[in-house]
């Protein structure tokens, strides 16, 4: 449904802001008619939009693999993981729609750079070891990042990462069954998966946001109880939950300054390269202008599809009177 | 209600899922489609990629009258004061069954 914003008379706003902090204060959700304020229903719009950008860019590396795939079996899986990035983008985009603004509207902010997508997708796909790397540590970060979005305040939102946490789960798995296989393969397969785990673990790591202390949105999310962790938190988790499995895989992961620390019963990990995060969300990393170029140019060849779809429904409405 | 949108463009479909036979629809999510046709092809595209549903229910959105959150309390007041309408508001003796 369309937001339909309810505009009150000076006396309902202190009333509706108490409704609004009670809510919030017991845990419910905030629905799309629900009155919020202005800035909540901003930070909403530009984190929704941008994770639903982030969807339909990170189609792009992947599907880079699609026909060159090794086999059937991970052709099969690949444009399965690769529709779903597509869905995941279609939910997130009709949650961002509930608050009052439109597709086209979204669209085009994308295609005009004033909307970002996470800065993971400006990283090239160079080997098809790429593609099983990607499953497990990239969309095994989103997965630590989206749990605890499923209980975010804003219902939709909330409700369309349940549907994308569940779907998600198989896009790791696949990613970390590939890498597995060719861990154990020949040399140069062992080799190739070793080196696409060497590239993508930091970037991984950047997926979570800057340090808690730099972050400028995180203070203001917590308490509006969109984000229930911190990005240091959830960075951490994921260390955790990777050591592991790297283990299993036969793998390691390039960091010097990895190791358990019994003290605090977590692992610590050496310094994160900011500037490196900050080159490529300044727009200049090593993909930035052929994903934002590939997105355009798809969107302008479908124009045709989307007006022949219009101009046939408008026939039909017209017959029918 | 026309199926149509306004601006000449997509219009926004709510979509309704029956998981299974034997249980009702429930609403999945919502879509954008010219017609109702395409909003069925692409609830299906959408929200049963998995097995989801064995029906599909597509509304446009523009049909869908909703009660208003700042007249909540009053519109479901008068089932508020009226416990009586549940079984527990009775006091059954020990003992008795089969009530």
């Amino acid at each position: 449904m369309t937001a339909i914003q309810d505009t009150p008379g000076a006396a309902g706003a202190v009333g509706l802001q108490a409704a609004f902090d009670a809510a919030l204060a017991n845990d419910e959700r905030i629905e799309p008619r629900d009155w919020m304020p202005d800035k909540y229903r901003a930070t909403l719009i530009r984190q929704i939009a941008q994770h639903a950008h982030s969807e339909i860019i990170g189609m792009q590396p992947e599907a880079n693999w699609i026909t060159r795939a090794p086999s059937l079996r991970r052709k099969a899986i690949l444009m399965a993981k690769v529709q779903d990035e597509a869905g995941h983008g279609l939910y997130l985009y009709s949650a961002a729609e509930t608050l009052g603004v439109s597709r086209d509207e979204l669209l085009d902010k994308l295609h005009t750079g004033r909307q970002k997508y996470s800065s993971i997708f400006n990283y090239p796909t160079l080997t098809w070891a790429d593609v099983g790397a990607i499953g497990w540590l990239v969309d095994g970060a989103a997965i630590t990042n989206q749990v605890p979005l499923c209980r975010c305040s804003y219902g939709p939102y909330a409700r369309a990462m349940v549907r994308v946490c569940k779907e998600e789960s198989f896009h790791q798995r696949q990613g970390f069954e590939s890498l597995l296989a060719l861990s154990r393969g020949t040399e140069a397969q062992h080799a190739m998966a070793q080196d696409a785990v060497d590239r993508w673990w930091w970037p991984s790591l950047m997926m979570f946001g800057p340090p808690d202390a730099d972050s400028t949105h995180s203070a203001q999310s917590m308490a509006w109880n969109i984000k229930r962790h911190s990005n240091d938190e959830l960075r951490r988790r994921f260390v955790d939950i990777c050591v592991p499995q790297a283990e299993a895989l036969g793998l390691t992961l390039p960091d010097p300054d990895l190791r358990w620390n019994e003290e605090r019963g977590h692992y610590d990990f050496g310094a994160i390269d900011w500037d490196e995060f900050n080159e490529v969300l300044r727009g200049n990393g090593p993909c930035n202008e052929q994903r934002l170029a590939n997105r355009r140019r798809a969107h302008d060849e479908g124009a045709w599809v989307r007006e022949a779809a219009f101009a046939y429904a408008s026939k039909h409405m017209e017959a029918k009177g | 209600m026309s199926g149509q949108g306004m601006s000449g463009q997509d219009q926004l479909w709510e979509v309704f899922v029956r998981s299974r036979r034997g249980l009702s629809h429930t609403h999945a999510g919502s879509l954008h489609a010219p017609d109702a046709e395409m909003a069925l092809r692409n609830a299906r595209d959408l929200y049963t990629r998995r097995q989801e549903g064995v029906s599909i229910w597509v509304v446009p959105s523009s049909a869908v009258t909703a009660s208003s959150p700042d007249e909540k309390d009053p519109f479901f007041e008068p089932s508020a004061d009226k416990p009586y309408r549940h079984p527990t508001f009775y006091e059954v003796p020990e003992g008795v069954k089969n009530l």
